[in-house]
């Protein structure tokens, strides 16, 4: 009981939302005011927590379980990537782009050219020559799905605005008419891409292995995740977009073009999947036409998780996806298939609306 | 009179399949303060969102300062016409919960880029107006208190100075001496020569402020005139307020 009341207390202590100190023109709560808290939810963190502490006695040994946790966090990562510009998607225009994957699948594609393209740098011994190559394919793949964002939101996706089960029919259609024409250029065949001489192997730290790679794709996706935390908390173009996912009627009626809004989201989170897609491609070291409608369940599973149009939700939720996959699948790989679906199961029964609900949604 | 700042002409309004608005009727004249008042299903607030642009008018014509604003054929999307300068305060208020009351101001300033741009004259002035303001500005806005939500509303429709005000029943569910923060804030902007369009349940608000007076019933406007008159002719009153008027006063 008394833990209760001191928490209700801790609850009604009063803690500004941060605020960068440029922006504050003068203005801050008077003190000792009763004044509402700017509570952060820390209960889906501590779940993350939770999940890389219980697996750690199931594992057994530390050293596996760095390797599995690292792993976790890198595949959590780059879905992240991938899954973040459609959870933003729906949450601005309400829009079911069960196409996303053919963004990744391009990227994916992409990178296999450029790479195969720029192959004595990726050969090389020097590990910048090797990162120039990494970035050049990433930038490239970047370009080409944001391009195919920019024509798939005209084509396909404005005719259907508000219509949801349009949405899903035509999205899911053109996903497939992307990944045929991928099999038209590319080919039908399983293309490998392999890393770049310097990212293969391991860093071994103790008794633990960790593969360079996952290093590389965790320090990317942090930084995504940096960029995008930054980009929709300090400038007004994020502020518009946070206000847009809550209420877009109001937006517009403050006098802002949503729809433009809603294009540019879309061909930047166009943009990501196809980032995702090559990181994606290099994690698995090889492509498929089919990587997009592969990944896609597993992005729909993290948005959902995540609470539909939260960034930080879907961040956690990737996390915890990246996760379990791989401690379910080194502890029990018959359960590893089901192991995504169980956790929306809980995920959901303990939150109806997802670890972030959006308010007004 | 001064001359109308808002037309409208014969509008009707359409949602989906219900017929809601049967051909409205209404000036606004510049620089008064216009009640529009009616009971509950009346149209009125359906009058200020086909004004927005939130609703199509299906037939009739929206003209803003001579322009045609709304009507088919002239219709523009809601942006565009809150560029031309009319903010809107919903009913529902539509704060943005998960945002600051900064960051709720900023938007609604669509000249300032960040907080540091706010014109901080004006920004002194508001909080002068609502000081809860001042007080939670850097705190989430859906923690505010109901009133406080109205405030920011309201705050954020006068940020900027813009020409015409479209407010949808500011003083639902607040206490009396916030409705009067309300009614002094609203005499300030009539004085700088703001023209305000406001829906209205409480008849004492509305005989404060008024210098115009709609009456709607069934989606059309039945009567229109000076607010004094209205305030003296209880007849009047009673036949086109009826039971709404007792239960609001």
């Amino acid at each position: 009981m008394s833990t209760e009341a001191q928490r209700a207390e801790r609850r009604a202590a009063p803690k500004p939302a941060r605020v960068p100190s440029g922006d504050r023109p003068g203005y801050s709560p008077a003190e000792g005011l009763q004044v509402p808290k700017a509570e952060f939810d820390w209960k889906p963190i501590a779940l993350l927590g939770a999940v890389l502490l219980a697996a750690w006695p199931l594992i057994g040994s530390s050293s596996t379980w760095v390797t599995l946790s690292v792993a976790g966090l890198a595949m959590g990562l780059i879905i992240f990537i991938i899954a973040s510009g459609l959870t933003l998607i729906f949450g601005l225009m309400d829009v079911l782009n069960f196409g996303h994957g053919v963004f990744i699948a391009l990227g994916a594609f992409v990178a296999t050219s450029v790479m195969g393209g720029m192959a004595d740098w990726s050969a090389s011994e020097s590990l910048w020559r090797n990162l120039v190559a990494v970035f050049a394919a990433m930038l490239v793949a970047m370009a080409a799905a944001g391009a195919l964002g920019l024509a798939f939101e005209r084509v396909i996706v404005r005719p259907v605005y508000g219509l949801h089960l349009k949405q899903i029919l035509i999205t899911m259609g053109g996903m497939i008419v992307g990944e045929e024409l991928i099999k038209v250029i590319w080919g039908p065949q399983q293309i490998a891409l392999p890393l770049p001489t310097a990212l293969r192997g391991s860093f071994v730290i103790g008794d633990a292995s960790i593969e360079k790679y996952r290093v590389l794709a965790v320090a990317i996706g942090l930084g995504v995740f940096a960029l995008l935390l930054f980009a929709l908390n300090r400038t007004k173009v994020g502020l518009l977009i946070r206000a847009g996912v809550q209420d877009r009627e109001m937006v517009e009626s403050l006098g802002y073009r949503i729809r433009r809004l809603f294009v540019g989201v879309f061909v930047a989170g166009s943009a990501l999947a196809g980032l995702g897609g090559v990181m994606w491609g290099l994690y698995q070291q090889s492509v498929t036409p089919q990587i997009g409608a592969q990944v896609n369940v597993l992005i729909f599973i993290v948005i959902i998780i995540g609470g539909l149009g939260s960034t930080f939700g879907c961040f956690v939720g990737a996390l915890l996806v990246g996760l379990m996959a791989n401690y379910t699948g080194y502890l029990a790989p018959k359960v590893a298939l089901f192991s995504n679906i169980g956790l929306m199961v809980a995920i959901l029964l303990w939150r109806p609306q997802g670890l972030y609900p959006v308010t007004n949604r | 009179m001064s001359a109308a700042v808002l037309q409208l002409q014969g509008v009707h309004t359409h949602i989906g399949a219900y017929h809601i608005l049967h051909g409205v009727d209404l000036e606004v004249p510049a620089g008064q303060v216009t009640m529009l008042l009616g009971r509950n299903g009346a149209g009125k607030s359906t009058t200020l969102r086909t004004i927005m642009g939130l609703w199509a008018a299906s037939k009739g014509s929206v003209h803003f300062k001579g322009r045609p604003i709304g009507g088919p054929g002239g219709q523009l999307g809601t942006p565009d016409i809150a560029q031309l300068g009319i903010a809107y305060v919903p009913e529902a208020m539509g704060i943005f919960t998960d945002l600051t009351v900064q960051e709720n101001m900023v938007l609604a300033a669509r000249q300032a880029r960040r907080a540091a741009e706010l014109d901080t004259t004006r920004l002194e002035w508001i909080f002068g107006l609502f000081p809860a303001l001042k007080k939670f500005w850097l705190y989430p806005a859906g923690k505010l208190s109901g009133g406080q939500k109205q405030m920011l509303a309201v705050a954020r429709a006068i940020v900027e100075p813009r020409e015409l005000l479209l407010i949808d029943e500011p003083s639902k569910g607040l206490a009396p001496s916030i409705i009067n923060n309300l009614i002094d804030a609203f005499r300030q902007l009539k004085a700088q020569s703001t023209t305000i369009l406001l829906v209205e349940q409480n008849f004492q608000m509305a005989k404060a402020l008024g210098d115009r007076v709609a009456v709607m019933d069934n989606g059309r406007v039945v009567h229109a005139g000076a607010m004094a008159q209205l305030a003296e002719d209880e007849s009047l009153q009673h036949r086109l307020l009826g039971l709404s008027l007792g239960a609001h006063q």
